[in-house]
């Protein structure tokens, strides 16, 4: 067997007492180099990248396998934020799984509890009211919007642009006032409830948004003005992480990933939920597949997303939110106080919980990370026999391998931050 | 196997609520399959077709490459398993054909008291390779030919069992004062996976010490 040297650099080696660079080893010694096959132009090693590292977004390791500067292999490690959702949400009623669905995408947590809801919904065969259904798709839309906020702000660290980063901040923390005034949470928003949402929004609130929407759209220009033309930005990006469109349908890809790579898939329009095939809106869709047209992907898609909340408001008119069934809809205090109807259906709800007819579904919805799946197995009993989360970051990272073939390890990180991951999802 | 247990709820939740795109997908399978076809259910207005785990690899790779089929999109995998013993613990397939707008869902039954192991599609859909881990991981099932079927969300050498199966408790089945006791015993610098220890394994021996702990660990080298 030939013996080649492998090491794994931590990210502060130091040095040791003659002044060279300290090698911490993984298992083998460093070898003298006449025992290095010369069949190899460099040394090989192992580098360990996470999982407390910046750069990887969240507790995600990688090991990385190199040969001088070029990435022969790399192998993510995932699991470190595992909280068994899943396993918990068999031991919950439906409404209480609500505030486990925030804590996946905490990035976008509106858009996984109406997600959620829309599946027993769907389940259930409940029709929400109109009110509702905008109220939604707004929440969906500031969701999109503030995810790839951080996503851009956050790239752009990555990348070595800080400025950029200040601005979608700034942008993100006033959605994030609207997101509190509206459910009193700026993370852990828990808005949606099986058959409407925990509150109709408070007075005012659409001023608020309306005034984002018009004022919003200038900060987009400015990080356009900054990254689109930047020869540093695009020489860190173009070209690198490419995939075909052929090999991102065959890995599952999803989302801004998917349509970069020239698919024109999005589930707003191919399988339309909470009315979307009523907005006027674009799809963008990318050319190269590779980083560079990810970002133009998401930008593009921010700006769709201030046309589809600017339509919602426009349409948005005062009525009820909750729709009128007593199996989902808890009634008014002052009814279930007075009316001995009332009354039953409150205690049965509270203490029984919803419980959908015997069977499953498997609802899709595009969330700002990719298609976010719902599936639910219902025994008719008021908790779910199964519910499964198809996380989209989990799927467009496991492609991560595959798009570092070839690459640089400075690539490895534009190409991770590329795939817009949240672990809270993806290890859920 | 799955005809001696009831059947799912056939037209429960929802049935008839909209058009079933899966209904032509359906009859053909049934007619190319006629061994492998179990039975076909809709729920919710989605497409279910059981099938049997012997031809479940020919069928999902006739459902991706027919030219009348075309899912090309594996959606996802899963496991379902049901609170009554009784019911089989099934391996789930959602695909989609991206092109046709279509969804159907395949499902293979398996005994949960028998071996657990059906083939894998990696071979298939590249993004099955992760899914299918997670489904070992989460439910003990084993995917035959699966390039690289390591735990993923548990760690390697998670020795409590499959958590996602019904017979694991939901704080798992060990003591909480047993888990604390194992984690503080554990060496985490032994945590390199078996894959990337090989790895330093090719480019030469490993010396004593580090066996010793890899050994101490309870990781053995293959």
């Amino acid at each position: 067997m030939t013996s080649r040297t492998i090491e794994v650099e931590l990210s502060t080696p130091g040095l040791d007492a003659r002044g060279n660079v300290r090698n911490f080893p993984l298992g083998v010694s460093r070898r003298p180099s006449e025992s290095v096959n010369d069949d190899f132009g460099a040394e090989r090693m192992l580098v360990n990248i996470g999982p407390q590292h910046p750069a990887t977004h969240g507790v995600l390791r990688l090991v990385v396998e190199l040969e001088g500067e070029a990435v022969k292999r790399v192998i993510p490690h995932i699991g470190y934020l595992h909280s068994g959702f899943e396993k918990l949400g068999e031991y919950r009623f439906y409404n209480q799984i609500i505030p486990l669905t925030d804590r996946t995408d905490y990035l976008s947590p509106m858009a996984n509890n109406i997600a959620f809801a829309l599946a027993v919904e769907k389940l259930m065969g409940i029709v929400i009211t109109e009110r509702c259904r905008l109220l939604r798709v707004i929440a969906c839309e500031m969701s999109r919007i503030i995810s790839h906020l951080v996503w851009v702000g956050t790239t752009g660290i990555d990348l070595g642009a800080y400025t950029p980063f200040l601005w979608t901040f700034d942008q993100r923390e006033r959605i994030y006032n609207l997101q509190e005034s509206w459910t009193g949470a700026r993370l852990t928003t828990s808005v949606a409830r099986v058959g409407g949402m925990m509150a109709d929004i408070p007075e005012g609130w659409e001023r608020g948004l309306r005034d984002f929407a018009r004022t919003f759209p200038t900060t987009l220009r400015e990080v356009d003005t900054m990254f689109t033309r930047n020869a540093i930005w695009c020489g860190r990006t173009q070209g690198i992480g490419a995939m075909s469109a052929e090999d991102a349908i065959n890995y599952s890809l999803s989302g801004p990933m998917l349509r970069a790579s020239g698919v024109d898939y999005d589930v707003r329009k191919d399988r339309p939920y909470l009315g979307y095939e009523e907005f006027d809106f674009d799809v963008p869709i990318g050319v190269h597949g590779d980083v560079y047209d990810r970002y133009r992907v998401r930008l593009e898609e921010m700006f769709q997303s201030v046309r589809i909340i600017e339509q919602a408001l426009d349409t948005l008119r005062p009525g009820p939110v909750d729709v009128d069934d007593p199996r989902v809809t808890l009634p008014p205090k002052s009814r279930a106080m007075s009316d001995m109807e009332a009354m039953i259906y409150h205690f049965k709800q509270v203490m029984e919980g919803i419980k959908p007819p015997a069977g499953e579904v498997y609802l899709g919805v595009e969330n700002p990370k990719g298609e976010l799946g719902t599936y639910l197995v219902s025994d008719g009993t008021a908790k779910p026999v199964r519910w499964r989360i198809r996380p989209p970051s989990f799927l467009n990272l496991a492609a991560l391998p595959k798009l570092c073939e070839g690459a640089l390890l400075s690539d490895v990180i534009a190409i991770n931050a590329s795939i817009d991951i949240v672990m809270g999802e993806i290890d859920r | 196997m799955s005809e001696a247990h009831p059947d799912l709820v056939p037209g429960g939740a929802g049935a008839g609520d909209g058009a079933t795109d899966g209904a032509d997908t359906v009859t053909a399978l049934r007619a190319r399959f006629p061994d492998g076809f179990v039975r076909a259910v809709v729920m919710s207005g989605q497409t279910v077709v059981h099938v049997t785990k012997a031809s479940a690899h020919a069928i999902l790779e006739w459902l991706q490459q027919d030219p009348a089929q075309r899912f090309d999109y594996l959606t996802d995998l899963t496991c379902v398993e049901y609170r009554d013993p009784e019911r089989p613990l099934e391996v789930v397939y959602q695909l989609r054909s991206l092109s046709r707008k279509a969804d159907v869902r395949v499902k293979i039954p398996l005994d949960p008291q028998g071996p657990l192991d059906v083939q894998s599609v990696t071979d298939l859909w590249s993004g099955a390779n992760w899914l299918e881990r997670e489904a070992w991981d989460m439910f003990g099932v084993r995917f035959k030919d699966h390039p690289d079927l390591r735990r993923i969300l548990m760690w390697e050498g998670y020795a409590e069992g499959f958590p996602l199966r019904k017979s694991f408790p939901l704080r798992g089945h060990w003591s909480r004062a047993e888990q604390t006791r194992q984690a503080l015993d554990a060496n985490p610098e032994a945590y390199y996976s078996l894959e990337e220890l090989s790895i330093a394994e090719a480019y030469g021996e490993l010396p004593a010490d580090v066996r010793d702990r890899l050994a101490k660990a309870g990781k053995v080298l293959p």
